[in-house]
């Protein structure tokens, strides 16, 4: 049989201050992900469960790689005590449906923000089904891109779009994909992965060509197995679970307003959250991770504060 | 023992259950019930008849020879009413606790025809307790045989299986989803019912059997039904992994924040231990005046929990009467005590909007009761014009459970119409070798149903290994009844199981 899962963290890798990646050994994970799947991950015992999509897998190593925003309390506490040689508290998964890599010709694929990692393995899926894949990636400005090698080596054209114009187009991702659509003809479907926003603003862009849009949905889960309906999300005038119908969905039915308004359902205990957990943090020696200085040495910002700058919804605006 | 008992000469009333002062419990999560002392449990073991035709036996859903461990307690000679009880069933602590005992064995006592039928239940706990006071438990020396056998869900049914399995000798592993093993019992009920300690002390039991527990293992994706009997090697395996796909109300407003299953609260609640955010990370949202939905144990439990979360008014909307509330007696009668308002024969029609994505209040309207339905209870139907609105700022749905996709998604498994999967009355499933019970198999039911049903799997499972031939495939264990070298068939698995 397999070797048995750690969950010990491998590798890491910090693109910017608030993005960085986690190699986890989880050899029958390696074994069973496939595109579009996400794992639930606790980082100790009194954690949450969040959820994470698996942005890379390696069969062979025996380890699934993860793409994480410090975005609050827990990712930002992660990005602190998930140094390579350490453990995950738990690891499930991999769950939800596997992406749909069908007989489409051509695609583009679109990441944005915390979307960017996630639309990996199905570009990649893409290419090796075939198909001509076009990349569109979004981020805020030039020193925040990262994996762009990793795109080029399975996309056959790549688009950069970057909010301050500081490399490639300026402008957001929906942009990118207008770009893609005025340049090829008989684009069979776009994957559209990031903010709730942004996943809108891509919706809207291809709506009017009629082109296929799958999207990955994010609202707040707790389980992963079907079993509490808080990641419910709704479709035209149906209910569905997101960890177990989804997290791909026809883009052109979904109801953005309502994944908005549910995702801001804990906002005020978010932050009280990471209020609570940077007080305690200022207490402590200058908080160093992976090399880089991430909570900034003193005078430390005020929590609230910290979540402005990467709020998932804030981050590449519109798409 | 001296003269023979007689209904008059018994102790007439039932000993009462030492409990929580109601203004003290609604402010904690300890249990409610604190359990019987030893003087209680003489006074009420000599309540039982001893009567000759047992109809107690046939009323509990797994046949615990009640008047054995009853008249071993009587005679003080505790451990043997443990050894008794454990015959059948593996876990008393928890089923003494939950188990609906009025509507099984405390229905049909022959002291219930005249007063209050003995306390069985409470009873039983008082053992079970004991036992994981004193750290008894009958391991018994077991002598390896070379079966693997995977289980798929760590609650009664699977826990019970597993039991089984191991003392017949064979390598047993049993998968779970969550990070922590127990199911419902963890997850669902909360710990002023049954504390969390008790299900590990009853877990823990398994691991000195030699059950090994593998958490955080979504079987289905992570590998499949087909998987384990074929490159991973079990023998035989069992599902269990219960009924926990919330339905939804399908009425406007059901996607508002504000309204989540009872599910959700509970797991957030219990399992993520959210009641102490922010030292837990997972954080719950409390409202003022909660309105739950369902009149079942879940939802008796999601109303009782709100209360001890701070809710200021916690009420309950059921379309049926008192009489066809689905909860035990006493959790009703708990409820009750605590000061939830109970709204019978009300249905929501729509959940209001604040107008920011929140809950407002809920619009509802009385029902009657009109013919039977198909279940036998009289079928409610609205009134007209009595709509009312109902001010609430949280709503929590807890009206059944369908079953949960994910074994159904990832296998060839034969499933009925409502997805749950199908089994012979053996509990074997249309695939070889692969069993299945418990909520799984049955849709919502009891934790003592769920663990007969994990016993009975247990059963066909070793006459499934018995018979290990794979040109005959699997030999319905029913007709094989009979003994062999003086032993019955469903023994002969190639273990001799001595207690110690
Ligand atoms: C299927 C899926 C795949 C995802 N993949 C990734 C990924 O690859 N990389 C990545 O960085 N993020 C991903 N996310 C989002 C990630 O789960 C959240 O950013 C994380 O839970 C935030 O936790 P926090 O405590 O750090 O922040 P918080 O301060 O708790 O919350 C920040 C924001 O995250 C959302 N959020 C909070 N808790 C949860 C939860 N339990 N589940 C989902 N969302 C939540 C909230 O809406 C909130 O606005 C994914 C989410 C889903 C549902
Ligand atoms: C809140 C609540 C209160 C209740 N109160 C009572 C009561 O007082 N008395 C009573 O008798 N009954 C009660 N019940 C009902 C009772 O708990 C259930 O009938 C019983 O637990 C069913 O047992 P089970 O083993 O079939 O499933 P469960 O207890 O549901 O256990 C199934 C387990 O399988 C796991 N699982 C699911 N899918 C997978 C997978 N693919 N891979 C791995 N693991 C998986 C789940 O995480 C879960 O832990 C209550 C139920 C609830 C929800
Ligand atoms: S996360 Fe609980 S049902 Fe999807």
């Amino acid at each position: 049989m397999v070797e048995r899962a750690s969950f010990e963290i491998t590798g890491r890798e910090d693109f910017s201050e608030v993005t960085y990646s986690l190699v986890v050994h989880h050899p029958l994970m390696a074994k069973a992900a496939n595109p579009g799947q996400f794992v639930i991950v606790m980082s100790h015992e009194a954690g949450e469960r969040i959820p994470l999509t698996i942005a890379d897998f390696d069969r062979h190593e025996g380890t699934v790689t993860l793409v994480v925003q410090a975005v609050g309390k827990t990712t930002r506490e992660m990005q602190q005590t998930c140094k390579v040689g350490t453990r995950l508290y738990a690891l499930v998964g991999p769950m939800g449906l596997p992406s749909r890599i069908g007989h489409a010709k051509k695609v583009v694929c679109a990441g944005g923000g915390l979307g960017v990692a996630p639309v990996f393995p199905q570009a990649r899926g893409f290419k090796e089904s075939g198909a001509y894949v076009i990349g569109v990636l979004g981020f805020r400005s030039k020193n925040l891109i990262f994996w762009s090698d990793k795109f080029s080596a399975c996309c056959d054209e790549l688009i950069i779009c970057t909010d301050d114009g500081s490399a490639g187009i300026k402008g957001f991702v929906s942009d990118g994909i207008k770009r893609a659509i005025e340049r090829h003809t008989g684009i069979d479907e776009v994957v559209a992965i990031g903010p709730p926003m942004m996943m809108k603003a891509c919706v809207e862009t291809t709506r009017p060509h009629a082109i296929k849009t799958i999207v990955s949905l994010n609202p707040i889960m707790v389980d992963g197995t079907g079993m509490c309906g808080g990641c419910r999300v709704k479709l035209g005038n149906e209910v569905k679970f997101a960890c177990v119908d989804g997290p791909d969905f026809d883009g052109h039915k979904v109801d953005f307003a309502d994944l908005t308004t549910r995702l801001r359902r804990y906002t005020e205990q978010e932050k009280l959250a990471l209020q609570r957990w940077s007080d305690t943090c200022r207490m402590k020696e200058p908080l160093v991770s992976g090399g880089r200085n991430v909570a900034a040495t003193p005078p430390h910002p005020p929590a609230t504060e910290l979540l402005e700058l990467p709020d998932p919804f804030e981050d590449v605006r519109g798409g | 023992m001296g003269k023979k008992r007689t209904i008059r000469t018994i102790p007439q009333q039932r000993a009462p259950m030492p409990e929580q002062p109601v203004e003290q419990r609604v402010k904690n999560f300890t249990e409610v019930a604190c359990g019987f002392s030893v003087a209680d449990t003489l006074k009420e073991a000599e309540r039982c008849l001893l009567c000759p035709d047992e109809p107690c036996i046939a009323g509990c859903p797994v046949g615990i020879n009640i008047p054995g461990f009853i008249q071993k307690l009587g005679q003080k000679d505790f451990r043997s009413a443990y050894d008794i009880i454990t015959q059948t069933n593996l876990l008393p602590a928890i089923c003494g606790r939950v188990c609906p005992q009025e509507s099984q064995c405390e229905k049909v006592c022959t002291v219930g025809d005249t007063l209050e039928p003995v306390a069985i239940g409470r009873l039983e706990r008082w053992v079970g307790d004991t036992a994981i006071a004193e750290g008894w438990v009958n391991v018994p020396d077991i002598e390896p045989s070379r079966f693997k056998i995977g289980i798929v869900g760590s609650g009664p049914a699977g826990m019970a299986c597993a039991a089984d399995m191991a003392k017949a000798g064979c390598d047993v592993t049993v998968y779970e989803a969550f990070h922590q093993a127990g199911g419902v019992l963890k997850y669902g009920i909360p710990d002023f019912r049954l504390p969390n300690t008790i299900v590990d002390a009853e877990i823990d039991n398994l691991r000195k059997l030699g059950v090994k527990f593998e958490c955080n293992t979504l079987v289905g994706r992570l590998f499949t039904i087909e998987q384990m009997r074929g490159e991973m090697g079990f023998d035989a395996v069992f599902i269990g992994t219960g009924a926990g796909y919330p339905s939804m109300l399908g009425i406007p407003g059901d996607s508002l924040n504000g309204v989540l299953s009872a599910n959700e609260l509970l797991t957030r609640c219990n399992l993520m231990r959210a009641k102490e955010f922010p030292g837990y990370d997972t954080p719950l949202i409390m409202g003022h005046r909660v309105v739950v939905i369902g009149a079942g144990n879940t939802a008796m439990d999601a109303m009782r929990v709100s209360l001890r979360l701070g809710a200021e008014k916690v009420s309950c909307v059921y379309r049926r009467s008192r009489t066809e509330c689905p909860a035990r007696a006493e959790e009703v009668h708990h409820a009750e005590q605590e000061g939830i308002e109970f709204h019978w024969l009300t249905n929501p029609v729509e959940i209001l909007d604040d107008g920011n994505g929140g809950v407002r209040g809920m619009r509802c309207v009385r029902m009657e009761l009109g013919e039977p339905d198909d279940s036998g209870r009289r079928r409610p139907v609205a009134v007209t014009g009595s709509e009312h609105e109902l001010e609430t700022d949280l709503v929590v749905f807890a009206i059944g459970t369908n079953a949960n996709p994910i074994i159904g998604q990832t296998s060839k498994l034969k499933l009925n119409k409502r997805g749950y999967i199908e089994t012979d009355d053996n509990l074997a499933t249309s695939m070889v070798g692969v069993f299945a019970g418990g909520d799984i198999v049955t849709g919502a039911a009891t934790v003592i149903e769920a663990m007969g049903a994990g016993r009975k799997a247990a059963c066909s499972m070793k006459a499934y290994l018995r018979i290990r031939d794979v040109n005959r495939g699997y030999a319905d264990a029913g007709d094989s009844i009979g003994q062999f070298f003086g032993l019955a068939l469903s023994e002969q698995n190639f273990a001799r199981v001595r207690v110690a």
